[in-house]
């Protein structure tokens, strides 16, 4: 045992050694999951939004998330010495080998719920892209480079619609202001140093998420104040594991539907 | 009896309509690409955007409400367009363009 495979097991659960190529694999693998499982929340929304504008809203972002997701994805399979694929990595894993957070794998619910995730963690992404633009690794660089207009544009979305609800009639007030509150637990998570982020940042190639929270908080913080609403004070518990594989009760059902296709048909192609 | 929903006089629950013209590129005008659903302007713009700007077809996008648009109505088609159709002096067609004169 060398002292590289001590530190593995410390990295990562799973058992992937802890050279610099192997962090930044692990650090697309949980960027990539983040996008990725956004992006399938946001894909079930096509026919259930208010009007058909909206579905196509949601479907472009969901798409943009898949874009980021795809990029990220192949860049860790190729990083990991694995050789997996983008479709490998996003419809053979298990639900325990997902390292998003638990915000993005929530169930939908009504629409203030999802302008109020949207809000979170498009206020994260654009901090963490404009982070990574400089990132080491050219692939996430340039991914970020990218994504960092998309999700601006998620977050504009996101906040012209709490503006709106939160300052619109008494039920919508009502509601929004419930939105953050069910929302708030699943923050704390996006901006934990998890031992991935720690060592990528250290390695020049990733960001450390608690430097991204001052930024985002200031932006949502202003929205929320705008829409005359409050931000819940602080919230009794705090989600965590997703980083580490522990996820919340809605992931398998996720899975189980982003997965069965490509499970029930192995290697099947248009 | 009509069922509640149906009563007459409800406000109108869907957003109102808003017609939406995309420029190309610099330089091109603004024309019209069809129409959408928008609560307010700031939103109808953004769902112009995402609606009818998915394949990179312009760099400037316009929004007016439908209810703005004063348009000419069928009736007066006649009276409107018909009398032009006679007047081939109004097309530039009775000049001769010097031959090395390009974009005219």
């Amino acid at each position: 045992m060398n002292e590289n495979a001590i530190d593995a097991t410390a990295i990562d659960p799973m058992g992937i050694s802890s050279s610099a190529t192997s962090v930044a694999a692990a650090y697309c693998l949980q960027l990539g999951d983040d996008a990725l499982i956004y992006a399938q929340r946001l894909g079930e929304w096509i026919s259930r939004a208010p009007q058909i504008e909206e579905d196509m809203a949601l479907g472009n972002v969901g798409l943009d998330l898949l874009g980021q997701a795809r990029v990220l994805l192949t860049r860790a399979g190729e990083l990991d010495g694995t050789g997996r694929s983008e479709d490998d990595l996003a419809y053979l894993r298990d639900e325990r080998e997902f390292h998003n957070v638990h915000l993005v794998e929530q169930e939908r619910s009504d629409f203030g719920f999802e302008m109020a995730r949207m809000l979170w963690f498009s206020a994260y992404q654009c901090e963490l892209y404009a982070a990574l633009a400089t990132s080491s690794d050219e692939t996430i660089a340039g991914v970020a480079a990218k994504a960092v207009k998309e999700v601006d544009y998620h977050r504009d979305h996101a906040s012209q619609w709490v503006l709106r609800l939160g300052d619109g009639t008494s039920a919508s007030h009502a509601r929004m202001q419930e939105s953050l509150e069910r929302v708030a637990p699943h923050v704390a998570e996006l901006f934990e140093d998890d031992s991935v982020s720690v060592a990528a940042a250290e390695a020049g190639v990733g960001t450390l998420p608690s430097s991204l929270w001052d930024s985002a908080f200031g932006h949502v913080s202003r929205v929320v104040a705008q829409a005359t609403l409050t931000l819940p004070a602080g919230s009794t518990w705090h989600s965590r594991g997703g980083r580490n594989g522990i996820h919340s009760r809605p992931m398998g059902y996720l899975l189980a539907e982003m997965q069965h296709i490509a499970r029930s048909h192995p290697g099947a192609t248009w | 009896m009509s069922t509640p929903a149906l009563k007459g006089n409800s406000p109108e629950r869907s957003w109102p309509l808003w017609e939406v013209f995309v420029r190309g590129k610099r330089g091109l005008s603004h024309v019209h690409v069809g129409s959408l659903h928008a609560p307010d302007a700031e939103m109808a713009l953004r769902n112009g955007r995402d609606v009818y700007t998915r394949r990179q077809e312009g760099v400037s996008l316009w929004v007016v409400r439908s209810t703005d648009i004063t348009a000419s109505s069928p009736d007066e088609r006649d009276s409107f367009f018909d009398p032009a159709a006679d007047k081939v002096y109004r097309h530039p067609t009775f000049y001769d363009v010097p031959e090395d004169i390009e974009y005219l």
